[in-house]
């Protein structure tokens, strides 16, 4: 079966019990509208960065929400802050400021100022 | 009579204070860079003197610029600065003059009636004797003004007055009890010796009729010294430093010293320069659209003072920079505000000595990794071209805008490359606006090699945001214009045909256009070639804001639509039939909060072209390629 491109994926599960949320809280409390997004992928779809590479901040805002920070980790700092999603977002997330904040969260754990 | 025991705080209140103005002042010249240093000598010994006394004169003491902003708050800052000022100055006249001796210590001054209570019988005298009562009307009806504007701040026609903490409170209070102790005093003081003009005089016999003056007439004159002596001592730590620093502010913007990227002596100087009059509050659209009364410049410069909650102001803002053309003082707001974005809103000095002095915050700050971060991005092989076309994120999202501009440069007849058709990088500007440069600087390094192997010597974008950053940050060997001034050269060239549309249009001009690069008139021109433009009230430096800004980090999308409604609706008060604008993010806000049809000028531009039949031949493209160069 391996030649035809299918293979039976591993198991996966999102265990909320395993997965750190600290980051989502952060986020949360700095910026409420966080909470508003609907996982539309409007963000994605306009995204300036995404036309380049891999980098969709919708799947990177359902990993922070999960508490699967690592890989926001590897990706979050290719955002460029145009500000395209943050006007065509339908609910009114500020995702500028939702970026920033991970940036600046990731910065001070790396600083251990948390 | 040479001395009395009540002089003395005052005489501690007056020497402290000049010794900390100079000792402060050394302070601040030392914290300067080498250049800076330099240029403040050669302001202090060169033609920039005369500048800088003219200035001190007309702005520290005539408050010339709140004069041309809003009179009764003039007359209220104006009657304190300048009354005082005379009230010192013929008061040390006078008391050279009419005392015994001449060249007297300060406090003879201050207090000469006390120490001469017969003066003011004579003919000369008693002229002398109005004047100077005269003067202290003068100070005491801008002091009535400001006790009723800390009340209700509309008596001057202000909106809004700052808030303020204990120790400006105290100071304030000492600052209000000043003159009134002083009139007392010298009331009393005139009533029990039967002398004293107009003001004095009078009130002096009136008050000696029922009350026994010369008892009195002491306490008010130990009130009067001491209300002096706190004032003094407090205002190091206050708002009221502005009076000191503001001096040496002008020394150093005639001398050519910008506040720059980093924070120093020349950020703290205009930091310390900021009277908190409340006029960028009052000037602000997220106070007067949105109600956020909390983070405009006055907040953020007394945040940086006192080191406290710098960091939710900073982000907090537009960064439109209404209350950059607005200050009275002419601080650097704006950049300063970049200053705290940049450096994570860490304040580099903290306060020491009780408040009365700072120091270096040599705190760890966090520090990002080094790597590079965009190195993605592809390397790409542009087509040669004269013009260049960048027409940037927000363009994008706005079609119509990129369509219109296709169709002007094709009219145009220019050899031109449409450098991110499509999709581009980013033009570094909204990092920067989140205080990221090194990011920004590698965005900044993508655009500016693929700008440089097209080889073009003409850069013409359609977005506001990137003309500014292509114009002060990217070192690029091209001429930068913003599509308005393209067009308008394309016009005054004549290589495209219009036509006049019967249509009344309203200019918004872009923070980022207007303030920002202060590009006025090139759009206004094109519209008045195509269109009827009409005025509104809301013109060049006094433009709104959208409220779609990218320089606000932290605000609601709510305050945002409430910032574009309102600015919306003043905007087409006059009902025109276009909101005409040159930014496509202002189009994109705008339109979504008013019924009028918002566009871009190049768009209103497209309907008006005229097809001409025959292309312009390559030497004319060529010749106003360098006409357009040399320009």
């Amino acid at each position: 079966m391996d030649k035809f491109g299918f293979t039976i994926s591993k198991g996966r599960q999102i265990d909320y019990d395993v997965n750190d949320r600290w980051l989502a809280d952060y986020i949360f409390e700095r910026e409420p509208s966080f909470r508003l997004c609907i996982e539309c992928g409007g963000c994605s779809a306009t995204c300036t960065t995404s036309n380049f590479t891999g980098f969709s901040l919708r799947e990177l805002n359902i990993l922070v929400k999960r508490g699967e920070n690592e890989q926001v980790r590897k990706n979050i700092k290719k955002c460029m802050l145009c500000g395209k999603c943050t006007l065509v977002c339908p609910r009114g997330v500020n995702t500028r400021n939702v970026i920033f904040l991970t940036n600046k969260a990731f910065l001070k754990k790396d600083n251990n100022a948390f | 009579m040479h001395f009395d025991p009540f002089i003395i705080p005052f005489n501690i209140g007056l020497y402290f204070i000049l010794i900390y103005a100079v000792v402060r002042n050394v302070i601040w010249f030392r914290g300067l860079s080498r250049p800076d240093k330099l240029r403040l000598q050669r302001g202090f010994f060169g033609k920039a003197f005369g500048q800088s006394l003219r200035d001190i004169f007309l702005e520290g003491l005539l408050h010339r610029r709140i004069f041309k902003i809003n009179i009764r708050l003039w007359y209220m800052h104006m009657s304190l600065a300048f009354g005082w000022f005379l009230l010192i100055l013929f008061g040390t006249i006078q008391a050279d003059i009419f005392s015994d001796k001449h060249l007297n210590a300060p406090y003879k001054a201050i207090f000469f009636k006390f120490f001469n209570p017969e003066h003011g019988r004579t003919g000369f005298e008693e002229a002398y004797g109005f004047l100077m009562d005269l003067i202290l009307a003068f100070i005491l009806t801008g002091l009535f003004l400001a006790v009723i504007k800390r009340f209700f701040s509309g008596v001057v026609g202000m909106k809004s007055t700052t808030k303020l903490k204990l120790t400006d409170r105290i100071a304030l209070t000492s600052l209000w009890l000043i003159f009134p102790s002083r009139l007392l005093a010298e009331s009393f003081t005139s009533g029990a010796y039967g002398s004293g003009s107009f003001l004095t005089g009078s009130m002096g016999s009136w008050l000696a009729s029922f009350l026994p003056a010369s008892q009195l007439a002491y306490p008010f004159w130990w009130m009067y010294s001491i209300a002096l002596g706190t004032f003094f001592v407090l205002l190091p730590i206050t708002r009221y430093m502005h009076i000191p620093t503001e001096l040496f502010l002008i020394f150093m913007r005639n001398s050519g010293i910008r506040t720059g990227n980093i924070a120093g002596s020349a950020s703290e100087v205009q930091v310390y320069s900021c009277s908190s009059c409340g006029i960028c509050i009052d000037a602000c659209q997220m106070n007067f659209a949105a109600g956020v009364k909390s983070m405009q410049s006055a907040y953020l410069m007394k945040a940086i003072r006192n080191n406290d909650g710098i960091a939710e102001i900073a982000f907090n803002c537009l960064m439109c920079g209404r209350c950059d053309v607005k200050c009275p003082v002419g601080i650097e707001l704006s950049p300063i505000r970049m200053i705290q974005r940049r450096n994570g809103a860490a304040n580099e000095f903290k306060n020491s000595y009780k408040g009365y002095f700072r120091s270096r915050n040599n705190a760890d700050t966090e520090k990002p990794n080094g790597n590079p971060v965009y190195n993605f991005l592809p390397e790409t092989e542009p087509a040669k071209a004269d013009v260049v076309f960048f027409a940037g994120c927000m363009t994008h999202l706005t079609p119509s805008i990129k369509k219109s501009m296709v169709k002007i440069l094709d009219a145009s007849g220019l050899s031109y490359n449409f450098l991110d058709e499509n999709g581009g990088v980013c033009c570094g500007r909204p990092l920067m606006l989140a205080g990221q440069d090194k990011e920004a600087r590698e965005l900044i390094n993508f655009n500016s090699q693929l700008i440089w192997k097209t080889g073009a010597r003409i850069l013409v974008t359609s977005c506001p945001i990137c003309y500014k950053v292509f114009k002060e940050s990217y070192y690029l060997d091209v001429k930068v214009l913003h599509h308005t001034e393209f067009i308008k050269y394309l016009i005054d060239e004549n290589l495209v045909k219009m036509k006049f549309l019967r249509k009344k249009v309203v200019y918004h001009t872009p923070c980022d256009l207007g303030r920002g690069s202060g590009v006025y008139e090139a759009p206004k021109e094109v519209l008045k070639h195509i269109s009827r433009l009409e005025k509104s009230k809301f013109e060049d430096e006094n433009s709104l804001c959208c409220g779609g800004s990218l320089g606000n980090m932290k605000t609601s999308s709510q305050n945002k639509s409430r910032i574009s409604h309102d600015a919306a609706a003043k905007l087409t008060a006059a009902n025109p039939d276009i909101l005409a604008t040159a930014c496509p993010l202002c189009k994109k806000t705008l339109a979504a909060a008013t019924v009028t049809r918002v566009a871009d000028i190049s768009e209103i531009v497209v309907e008006a072209l005229v097809e001409s039949e025959n292309k312009k031949s390559k030497l004319k493209r060529i010749s106003s390629t360098n006409v357009l160069v040399n320009n």
